[in-house]
C-alpha cells in the first residue's frame, strides 16, 4: 500500500468512529469499545479488500464477513453506510423500535448484513457453513469472521476451529479482535486464554498477529493468509478496546456504556483533532 | 410506590445465605457485573466462579459442584440461560437429580436494546418441559429475596426468571412464601387475571384498576411459580369467577397461558379464557415501551382481553 492509500484507509476509519460514537451517543448507550477497536479492521476490509457490490448486497460470488461479535454491529453500520449500502441518516436510528440497525447484526434487517449474530461462538461456525457452501458452488470468494478474545471463551468457537482445519477452509479468515478485555474484566482476570497464536496454530490454522491498528501490517497478514493453502487463516490482532473514543479508551467499563449527544460531540472533537 | 433493583435483592440474598451456608457457591459467565453478583464475590471471594463467556460449560460445572455438595446459583442472560446451556441444564444437573439453581436475567422484552437475539420468549417453555424442574418468576425484591433462599433450601433444580432493575415493592418483607404457592393480590368475581413476573402482575393490577371502572371487578393472581402451579387456587377462583386471562413476558404457547388451559381443561372447569403474551414471534430492539406495545404486553390488552369475555 501507498502512504496515500493508509491515510484514506486511515480516514475511513476516522469516519466510521465518529459515525460510531454519533450513532450511540445519539440513543445514550450503546457497545463503544468492542465497535472502536474493529474500526480500522472494518475500514480495510470493506474499502480495500472485499468485494463487494453495495448495489447487490446478496451477489452470490461476493466476499463476505461474518461479525461474530455482534455487539460491534454499530461500527458495521457506519462501515456499510459510508460505503453506500443504505443512508448515513439511518445510523440514527439504532435501537429505535422498528429500526433496520438493531444492536447486533441482523442479515434480514440490514443491506449489507451477511450473517446475524449475537450469541457469542456462533458467527464463527456460520462463516465456516459459508465458507464450505461456496466451496460446494464453485464459488471461489472469500469468508472473513471477527471474533472477540472474550468470546473464545466459548466452547463453539474451538468447535469451529477444528471443523475449519479438518475441511481445510482456506477461504476462511479469521480475526481475533484481541483488546484484552470482556464484561467483567480483562481477559487474563475472568478467563485466561494463554497464547491465543500458539493455541490456533494447534488447531491446525495458519497464524500471524499484527497490530490492529496499523492498516499496513493488517494489509500484509490479509495478503498471506489468501495465498495460503489448504488450511484457514487466524489473524490475532492486537486493538486497544474503546480506540479512539476519549471517554472509554482502554477501559473495561467501554464494554457497554451510558453518553448522550454532548459527550459524543466532546469525543467526535477529540478524535477529530488528534 | 418503593422500588428496588431486582439483582440487589438477588446479591443480597446470596450473601446472607453465603454468610449461613459455607456450600453456597456462585458461579457466572462474564455477566458478574449484569447480575449484580460481584458484591457476593467481594464477600466471599473462594465461593465466586466466573467461568467467562462459556455458558454450557458453567452449568455442567455447577452441576459437578453439585455433585461434590456446594449449592451452585449460576446466572446469566436468559435468553442463554434457556438456550445456550440447555442440554448441560436437562441433564448434567436435572436428569442427573443434582442441586443446581439457574438464574436468567433480562426476561422477555427487558431486554431492550439487547434485542431479539437476547429476548427470551422461550425459556420458561424450555424450562417447563423438564421433569421436576421448579421455574419461578418472582415479582419483586421481596418474593425474589424469599424464593431464592426456598431455593436454596430445597434438594433440586430451579430456574428463577429475574429482570435486573428496579422494580415495584409489592409485599411487606414478613411476607412469606413457598415455591408452587401463588398470591392473590386483588378479589373480584367477575374475571380472574394470572400474572407471572414483575412486568405483568404490575400491568395486570393496572388492567384490574381500569376494569373495574368499566364494572367489572378482577381477581389479580400473583403466580410466582409456574412450576409447579398452585392449582388449588386456579381452581378455585376459575370456578368463582368462569372468566381467566393469563398474562406472561413470553410466548403465551407452552407457558403461562399453555399450563392454565391444560389443567382447566383437564379439571373440566367450563370457563372462558384468554392469553396475553407473544404470539409465535422473536423478540427486536427498542425501548421497553414500545416493545410492550410491539408484543401487546400492556395493561390495555390485558383489559380488553377480559372485556372481551364479558
Ligand atoms: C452466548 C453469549 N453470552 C453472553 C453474551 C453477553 N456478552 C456480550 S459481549 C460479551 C463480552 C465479549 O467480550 P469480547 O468477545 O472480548 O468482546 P469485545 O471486548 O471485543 O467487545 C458478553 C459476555 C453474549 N452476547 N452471548
Amino acid at each position: 500500500m501507498t502512504k496515500d492509500q493508509v491515510a484514506e484507509l486511515e480516514g475511513r476509519a476516522k469516519e466510521i468512529r465518529v459515525l460510531t460514537i454519533d450513532a450511540i451517543g445519539h440513543l445514550g448507550v450503546g457497545h463503544i469499545g468492542g465497535a472502536m477497536s474493529v474500526a480500522d479492521l472494518l475500514a480495510l476490509l470493506y474499502f480495500r479488500r472485499m468485494d463487494v457490490d453495495p448495489k447487490d448486497p446478496r451477489r452470490a460470488d461476493r466476499d463476505q464477513l461474518v461479525l461474530s461479535k455482534g455487539h460491534a454491529g454499530p461500527a458495521l453500520y457506519a462501515t456499510l453506510a459510508l460505503k453506500g449500502y443504505f443512508p448515513i441518516e439511518w445510523l440514527r436510528t439504532l435501537n429505535v423500535g422498528g429500526t433496520a440497525l438493531p444492536s447486533h447484526c441482523d442479515r434480514n434487517r440490514t443491506p449489507g448484513i451477511d450473517m446475524t449474530t449475537g450469541s457469542l461462538g456462533q458467527g464463527i461456525s456460520a462463516a465456516c457453513g459459508i465458507a464450505l457452501g461456496n466451496r460446494l458452488a464453485s464459488v471461489g470468494s472469500r469468508v472473513y469472521c471477527v471474533i472477540g478474545d472474550g468470546e473464545c471463551d466459548e466452547g463453539q468457537v474451538w468447535e469451529a476451529a477444528m471443523f475449519a482445519a479438518h475441511y481445510k477452509l482456506d477461504r476462511l479468515t479469521t480475526f481475533v479482535d484481541r483488546n484484552g478485555m470482556q464484561i467483567d474484566g480483562r481477559t487474563d482476570e475472568i478467563m485466561a486464554l494463554g497464547s491465543l497464536a500458539a493455541k490456533w496454530r494447534a488447531f491446525g490454522w495458519f497464524v500471524q498477529e499484527v497490530d490492529g491498528h496499523d492498516m499496513g501490517a493488517m494489509d500484509g497478514a490479509i495478503g498471506a493468509a489468501a495465498l495460503e493453502l489448504g488450511r484457514p487463516s487466524m489473524i490475532i490482532l492486537d486493538t486497544i478496546k474503546g480506540k479512539g473514543f476519549s471517554i472509554g479508551e482502554g477501559k473495561v467499563e467501554s464494554h457497554n456504556m451510558s453518553f448522550g449527544a454532548e459527550e459524543a460531540k466532546k469525543a467526535i472533537a477529540a478524535l477529530e483533532g488528534r | 410506590m418503593e422500588k428496588k433493583e431486582m439483582r440487589a435483592a438477588y446479591a443480597e440474598t446470596l450473601i446472607e445465605l453465603g454468610r449461613e451456608n459455607p456450600d453456597i457457591v456462585v458461579l457466572e459467565a462474564d455477566l458478574m457485573r449484569a447480575t449484580g453478583t460481584a458484591s457476593f464475590a467481594k464477600a466471599f471471594p473462594d465461593r465466586a466462579f466466573n467461568a467467562g463467556v462459556a455458558e454450557a460449560n458453567m452449568v455442567g460445572v455447577a452441576s459437578g459442584l453439585s455433585a461434590a455438595g456446594r449449592i451452585p446459583f449460576a446466572a446469566t442472560f436468559g435468553s442463554f440461560a434457556g438456550r445456550r446451556d440447555y442440554d448441560q441444564f436437562f441433564l448434567s444437573a436435572n436428569y442427573a437429580r443434582l442441586n443446581v439453581k439457574l438464574v436468567g436475567t433480562d426476561p422477555g422484552v427487558t431486554a431492550k436494546y439487547n434485542g431479539g437475539t437476547h429476548m427470551p420468549f422461550e425459556d420458561l417453555v424450555l424450562m417447563r418441559a423438564i421433569p421436576g424442574l421448579c421455574v419461578l418468576e418472582p415479582s419483586d425484591p421481596v418474593s425474589l429475596a424469599a424464593l431464592v433462599r426456598r431455593s436454596a433450601e430445597l434438594y433440586g433444580c430451579v430456574y428463577i426468571r429475574m429482570p435486573r432493575g428496579s422494580a415495584d415493592i409489592l409485599y411487606p418483607s414478613s411476607e412469606s412464601f413457598e415455591i408452587g404457592k401463588s398470591k392473590v393480590l386483588r378479589r373480584g368475581k367477575d374475571v380472574a387475571i394470572f400474572a407471572l413476573g414483575a412486568l405483568m402482575v404490575g400491568e395486570a393490577i393496572k388492567a384490574a384498576e381500569g376494569l373495574a371502572l368499566r364494572g367489572m371487578a378482577a381477581s389479580v393472581i400473583d403466580v410466582l411459580s409456574l412450576k409447579p402451579l398452585d392449582l388449588d387456587t386456579l381452581f378455585a377462583l376459575a370456578r368463582e369467577t368462569g372468566r381467566v386471562v393469563s398474562c406472561e413476558n413470553g410466548q403465551a404457547s407452552g407457558g403461562l397461558g399453555g399450563a392454565i388451559a391444560e389443567y382447566l381443561l383437564e379439571e373440566g372447569i367450563p370457563i372462558k379464557f384468554a392469553r396475553i403474551g407473544v404470539r409465535d414471534e422473536f423478540g427486536e430492539v427498542g425501548t421497553q415501551e414500545y416493545l410492550q406495545e410491539r408484543f401487546g404486553l400492556t395493561a390495555r390488552k390485558i383489559e380488553e382481553a377480559a372485556l372481551s369475555l364479558a
